[in-house]
């Protein structure tokens, strides 16, 4: 066997350190103003970040903080719209905010291609991985996911009271993930740390955050070594072995996008479902009508993308500008609210309601323009066979205790506690 | 009535697809794709409207009377 050099021991120490960039102070504690000193890590926010963003959205739609070393938050459809496809003017080099701002010199390709890529880069970098992520490919992927939510609704016999969240959504995306990087099944506990410690962790100290990302890159390091020595037909040996511009990828490359595969796939999906189930247990005539014609699933699911959309992005400005009345900085952090564009009056009927038979729904919870997500059809794949077999499963359900519910704070939000009476 | 996808607006949110398979597919990169010449069948009309309304990137243009 040819050994491949590109995956020898010391390249990877320097993965060790959070490379050099710009570290902000970590302001935390309650907001005096939302439109002054937003976060959207403050447990207020976890609760009920819509009346928070539906106000903004009125009186302050660009609003802005100075915490996370500055930053703005964008609440219109229209103005999240042109922030995502304006990729002159803002990076995509981090995409999470916090308190460390990556390297400018990281542009275009940034640490997890193609999410945190720039053109012209991020186009090929995507390009190589949306045949895994075609309708035929995934729905290769379906049967394995339906067995799975048949097995973990058996688990739950003879119980009244189970957590939707912890004990059935979480397990979905995990599995499907692992399969198609082809890491152990039983590895998933991992996956969910390493998830929460990227998007959750952004207010630890940066010894914290260096020490918790050592233990996902090592834990890559061994998967990538175990692909080397034993190749077997999924995304991992395809990522070792796949060209770009007639080259290997870099091993940063390579480690990056194996990083991303599995952040992006898990507490999205995870939530997504979590927060579906909360409202059918919370809406009892939504819940009867969908165990009642299961084939308004796929437009329901639509509508539970729109108003319960699980994922908010972040861009950083590139040059000092004045953008739609907001005087942004050079590094300055930009998030696009994709929940709050969904619940714009301006662009949705009753944006406040959840229509599950909404027949227009140009919604954006999987994002706009170059960066749409890529595992969107996976995430739909997902979401289908969970509620489908729930709802066959267990057609009649209803919250357990309402103010126990655990909402997720951050970027990426939905049910993290949801014990359901069945 | 004809059906167009601006290949440049086109990411491949795969709605068109979904609510319209008979008037659209994929492509290998999950790339909408018109099916055929584009010309929508009286019947189907109904079909095209749903999935050009639903196009999150303003990709599908309908032209009417063709
Ligand atoms: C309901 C679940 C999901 C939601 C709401 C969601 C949402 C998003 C959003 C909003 C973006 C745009 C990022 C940006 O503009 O910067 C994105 C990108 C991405 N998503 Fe998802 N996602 C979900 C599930 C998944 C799954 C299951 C995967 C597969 C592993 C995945 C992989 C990706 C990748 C690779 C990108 C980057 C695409 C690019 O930059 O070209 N996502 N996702
Ligand atoms: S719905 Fe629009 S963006 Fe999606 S595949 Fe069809 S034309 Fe392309």
């Amino acid at each position: 066997m040819t050994v491949d050099n590109r995956f020898a021991g010391h390249l990877w120490e320097r993965r060790d350190g959070e490379s050099p960039g710009i570290r902000s102070e970590i302001v935390t504690g309650p907001v005096a103003d939302w439109a002054t000193d937003f976060s959207h890590t403050e447990p207020e926010w976890a609760q009920d970040p819509f009346s928070i963003q539906d106000d903004l959205r009125q009186r302050c739609p660009i609003a802005h903080t100075g915490r996370f070393g500055g930053a703005w938050l964008a609440t219109r459809y229209e103005d999240v719209a042109a922030i995502a496809y304006d990729t002159e003017h803002f990076s995509s080099r981090s995409v999470i905010m916090g308190n460390f701002r990556p390297p400018r010199e990281l542009a275009p390709i940034g640490g997890s291609p193609p999410i945190t890529s720039d053109p012209p880069f991020h186009r090929a970098a995507r390009k190589l991985l949306l045949p895994a992520f075609t309708k035929a490919a995934v729905s290769k992927q379906e049967p394995a996911a339906r067995a799975l939510c048949h097995s973990l609704i058996d688990a739950f016999d003879g119980r009244d009271v189970v957590d939707a969240a912890a004990e059935y959504a979480q397990y979905i995306p995990i599995r499907v993930i692992a399969d198609m990087l082809g890491f152990p099944a039983g590895d998933g506990a991992q996956f969910r740390e390493f998830a929460k410690n990227t998007l959750e962790g952004i207010n630890l100290p940066p010894e914290e955050r260096v020490t918790r990302k050592s233990a996902l890159f090592y834990y890559l390091f061994a998967q990538v070594h175990d692909h080397l020595e034993n190749p077997r037909d999924d995304l991992t040996t395809f990522l070792i072995n796949a060209d770009l511009n007639g080259r290997k990828l870099d091993v940063s490359h390579v480690v990056g996008t194996m990083t991303l595969l599995l952040i992006a796939g898990i507490d999205t999906t995870w939530s997504a479902i979590g927060a579906s189930l909360w409202h059918l247990a919370a809406f009892p005539r939504d819940r009867e009508r969908l165990a009642a014609e299961p084939g308004l699933l796929p437009v329901a699911i639509e509508e539970f993308l729109r108003a319960y959309a699980p994922v908010t992005m972040a861009r950083l400005v590139k040059q000092d500008l004045h953008f739609r009345g907001a005087d942004m900085k050079a590094d300055d952090w930009v998030l696009l609210s994709f929940p709050a564009a969904n619940r714009d009056p301006a662009q949705f009927e009753r944006p406040g309601e959840v229509v599950i038979d909404r027949e227009v729904n140009r919604h954006a919870a999987f994002g706009l323009g170059i960066h749409h997500c890529l595992g969107a059809r996976l995430a739909r794949m997902e979401l289908q066979v969970a509620l489908e077999v729930w709802l066959q499963r267990i057609p009649s359900f209803s919250l357990a205790d309402p103010p126990a519910v655990q909402w997720s704070a951050g970027q990426v939000r939905g049910p993290r506690a949801l014990a359901l009476r069945i | 009535m004809k059906l167009q996808i601006e290949a440049g607006l086109c990411q491949g949110h795969g709605r068109c697809y979904d609510l319209a398979p008979g008037l659209f597919g994929d492509d290998e990169e999950g790339y909408g794709t018109v099916l055929g010449d584009g010309v929508v069948p009286p019947e189907q009309q109904d079909d095209a409207r749903r999935a050009a309304l639903n196009c999150p990137e303003h990709a599908i243009a309908l032209v009417e009377g063709t």
